[in-house]
């Protein structure tokens, strides 16, 4: 390891490092400004939601003539907001930050590796998700703004849209090239580079998770990387992929040849999309396995059906697309396939979530504030799977089907879901990282707030959804059953708006405990696995001597053992 | 014919299959709310009695649950009867089930486009006119080939009529993108999907006064994409049918 340690420059050492650390904290700075970028957009739309046709308060009157008319929203600048919204969130917020950050930071140093298998790959993997997100954020400032079509971007709408969607094709090239980079450097180095004794089974579960989901993201980013290049190829260069033959527009016929499918758009589109949320969870699931075993004081109840529950998991989500698709016309044996995997992958999750809420019974609990993240997981993550029941179900789909309570549920999921496992994860690991400890009264008074006002954002959906008001309306009240609505959505406009006040205690920990001058110490939560045997904030080649494991992940409160937990490199007496 | 009632829960259903649906919303969501309190109690209880306090330390042994695997069993269970008993045979009866020639069914074809429904009845000889996408016009918004006889007593118009208590298949299809076919009071969503035409049925309990809504993104003016849909007692519908022959000038 000793040609680790010459010096680099400033370049090399912020900019284009090699580093899995530093890529991880690019990563993790850089998806959080876009989730924040995201959320703005997404209070532009509540306010046209709560308040239509008026003008908006602060910002309506430095958007251009082609988004605002006398500062209030037009319809064509709503459906941007909504598509980039989505893309923005999924794709380059909560996934670059659920495996370019955790992933990257954590991985490496849980198995005892000095950097990834590919450093170099590493840093490209950075850079392209880096560039996609210019790519797409540019695309606003173009003539006719930004993709318009959904973050679905359904052919033949997306195909006949203005150039924002050929922007948005060429962002999700870049990003889908990120994470196919990412996930290679991942599965080798899971697969390689574990420190000596570090079995399968003595992996933190953590690292599992990230290994189930680079393999998601290997098998399932292929098929839209295709299709986003064929939609492409329908854009500029006059194919016709997912153009049927005979459409007018605008009472024009479309010179295009058409024979095309605009079903095979969606087919491929969700064979990406519903692993997709399976990426999006399952390393929210590994924080939150972390930390709660951390904070019983105890080990994980049911490790290796986890284990086994998130492999069958990754396997069963390459399954289960097309119920995305049961209103296009589906047939009864197609749907009942799509149902019966469908309520079959719905087990895995009820076993992992059903471990991780008897690993609680017999420990010693510790309310630290990661561990208040990772316990409103359990619960915000149970009501988002369980509304994908009556959705996972074709019948009562054809009531709820792209309505406000499809939108409730998988916000439940990813927003009070994944984002909660993510801020447990970054107030568990901040003081790894950085070397300073968090204020623990402005992450207390960070997490009650963001708790009420999350679900104060997303419950009124559920009943909005259930009285058939639809998704994607720039003004629901035009409907008869969307006015009588009204007050929830509201209630939800308003918690929206106060959801981004409480995250001002957050961000201003998350700066100003950076210039402390007290350290951190180097094992501050008392942990076991690997990452808190390095120095803090861990150097370039991460070990002080390479180590070796004897143990377990999570071995607490080990009867006879000198203190209550007993990390993985220390030998035990037996 | 009563005024419909819209509120923050199901709206008011009138239609055969609407009941079936609500049952099933209703009961998954009894069974997601057992669960939820179930095992959230079970995690406050955990919460409360295994919290750090002086003298309380963890335990090393994992406790021997059983139970867990009953939960998860049962979960199956509910499921699989949810799915075998309920749903998938409401969905065949909406989607396969169509209505036979001697339950003497209407038959509308409708027809998307940005941002309006067009629907399309066949008129006194039963028979749909030819269309095709080239005679698309202002003034022929189906598309109907005037050398075809079977349209000239063809009925197009911008809100969907159609008599209670008898069945109607629809015909969904579209010009340009996606539109969805959402009738919030009758339970139902098709998508209509250009290049495709797409089947279903439904039949009406009650007559009102209600909307038809585009459940799809159709471009920037698919908010505004809803259209009349009006339920009449059979013979007001026929009176109806009458005029718009009359309209036509084709009557004897």
């Amino acid at each position: 390891m000793s040609d680790t340690h010459e010096e680099l420059g400033f370049w090399r050492t912020y900019v284009f490092s090699t580093d899995h650390k530093t890529i991880g904290i690019q990563y993790g700075i850089t998806a959080l400004v876009f989730l924040l970028f995201g959320f703005t957009l997404m209070m532009m739309m509540r306010w046209q939601l709560a308040y239509p046709g008026q003008p908006i308060p602060l910002i309506g009157g430095l958007l251009g003539e082609s988004s605002v008319d006398q500062g209030a929203m037009l319809p064509n600048f709503y459906n941007q907001l909504g598509a980039m919204h989505g893309t923005i969130m999924v794709f380059m917020g909560v996934v670059p930050l659920a495996v370019g950050a955790f992933g990257n930071f954590v991985v490496p140093l849980q198995v005892g590796a000095v950097d990834m298998a590919f450093p170099r790959l590493n840093m490209m993997s950075y850079q392209a998700f880096f560039l996609g997100g210019l790519v797409m954020l540019s695309s606003f400032f173009l003539p006719g703004g930004a993709a318009s079509s959904g973050w679905t971007s359904y052919a033949p709408l997306a195909v006949t849209a203005t150039t924002g969607q050929t922007f948005w094709l060429i962002g999700m090239i870049f990003l889908i090239a990120s994470s196919l980079l990412g996930a290679l450097n991942f599965i080798v180095t899971i697969l390689h580079l574990r420190a000596p004794g570090l079995t399968f089974f003595r992996l933190p579960f953590f690292v599992w998770s990230q290994l189930v989901t680079a393999f998601l993201l290997l098998l399932a980013f292929p098929p839209l990387q295709a299709a986003a290049i064929f939609q492409l190829m329908d854009r500029l260069a006059g194919t016709s992929f997912f153009l049927p033959t005979g459409l007018v527009v605008g009472g024009e016929p479309l010179a295009a040849v058409g024979g095309g499918s605009p079903l095979l758009w969606q087919h491929l589109f969700w064979f990406l999309a519903h692993p997709e949320v399976y990426v999006l969870i399952l390393p929210g699931m590994g924080i939150v396995a972390e930390v709660i075993a951390n904070n019983t004081r105890k080990p994980l109840w049911g490790y290796r059906p986890m284990v086994y529950a998130s492999l069958f998991l990754g396997f069963m989500s390459f399954g289960v697309w097309a119920h995305h698709m049961y209103m296009t016309g589906m047939g009864t044996t197609m749907s009942t396939f799509f149902q019966i995997t469908t309520m079959i992958i719905s087990i895995p999750s009820v076993i992992i979530l059903t471990c991780l809420a008897i690993s609680l019974w017999g420990g010693s609990i510790r309310f630290t504030v990661p561990m208040l993240f990772a316990l409103a997981f359990l619960p915000m993550f149970g009501i988002g799977g369980l509304t994908g029941l009556p959705l996972g179900l074709a019948a009562p789909d054809a009531h709820l089907h792209d309505t406000y309570y499809v939108i409730g549920h998988f916000h439940y999921v990813v927003a009070p879901g994944t984002i909660f496992a993510m801020f447990a994860g970054i107030y568990y690991w901040y003081p790894k990282a950085t070397g300073r400890e968090l204020n623990v009264s402005l992450g207390k008074m960070h997490f009650w707030l963001s708790l009420i006002f999350m679900n104060g954002v997303f419950m009124p959906m559920m009943f909005e959804g259930m009285a058939g008001v639809s998704r994607r309306l720039f003004d629901p009240t035009i409907y008869e059953h969307g006015a009588a609505v009204h007050g929830l959505t509201m209630m939800s406009s308003w918690s929206a708006w106060c959801l981004a006040l409480a995250q001002i205690p957050f961000i201003i920990n998350f700066f100003m405990s950076m210039r402390k001058e007290e350290r951190a110490e180097e094992n501050p939560w008392k942990a076991t696995t690997l990452e808190w045997a390095t120095p803090t904030p861990p150097p370039h080649g991460n070990f002080t001597e390479p180590p070796v494991v004897y143990s377990g992940p999570y071995e607490y409160s080990v009867p006879g053992a000198p203190n209550d937990f007993s990390p993985q490199h220390v030998k035990r007496e037996s | 014919m009563n005024e419909p009632q819209y509120g923050w829960w199901l709206p008011p259903d009138v239609s055969v299959h609407g009941a079936e649906v609500d049952f099933i919303i209703i009961a998954i969501h009894w069974f997601m709310l057992v669960l939820f309190v179930g095992w959230g109690g079970f995690i406050a209880y955990c919460l409360v009695r295994f919290r750090e306090r002086p003298g309380h330390t963890a335990t090393y042994e994992l406790i021997e649950a059983k139970w867990n695997r009953w939960l998860e069993i049962g979960v199956a269970a509910a499921e699989a009867v949810v799915l075998v008993a309920f749903a998938v045979p409401v969905w065949a009866t909406i989607k396969n089930d169509l209505p036979e020639p001697k339950q003497d069914p209407l038959t509308v074809r409708v027809v998307a486009e940005q941002f309006k429904w067009l629907f399309h009845y066949p008129g006194k000889d039963g028979t749909f006119g030819r269309t095709a996408p080239e005679f698309y016009s202002d003034d022929n918004p189906a598309g109907l080939d005037d050398d075809d006889e079977a349209g000239w007593d063809d009925i197009t118009v911008r809100g969907l009529r159609f008599p209670v208590g008898r069945p109607v298949i629809a015909r969904l299809t579209s010009k340009d993108a996606i539109h969805s076919f959402k009738l919030p009071v009758m339970r139902l969503t098709q998508d209509a999907v250009p290049g495709m035409e797409i089947t279903v049925w439904f039949e009406a309990t009650d007559t009102g006064e209600f909307q038809v809504a585009c459940a799809q993104l159709c471009g920037l003016g698919h908010y505004e994409m809803k259209a009349d849909l009006i339920i009449q007692s059979q013979e007001d519908f026929q009176k109806w049918l009458d005029e718009e022959h009359e309209a036509l000038g084709l009557d004897e």
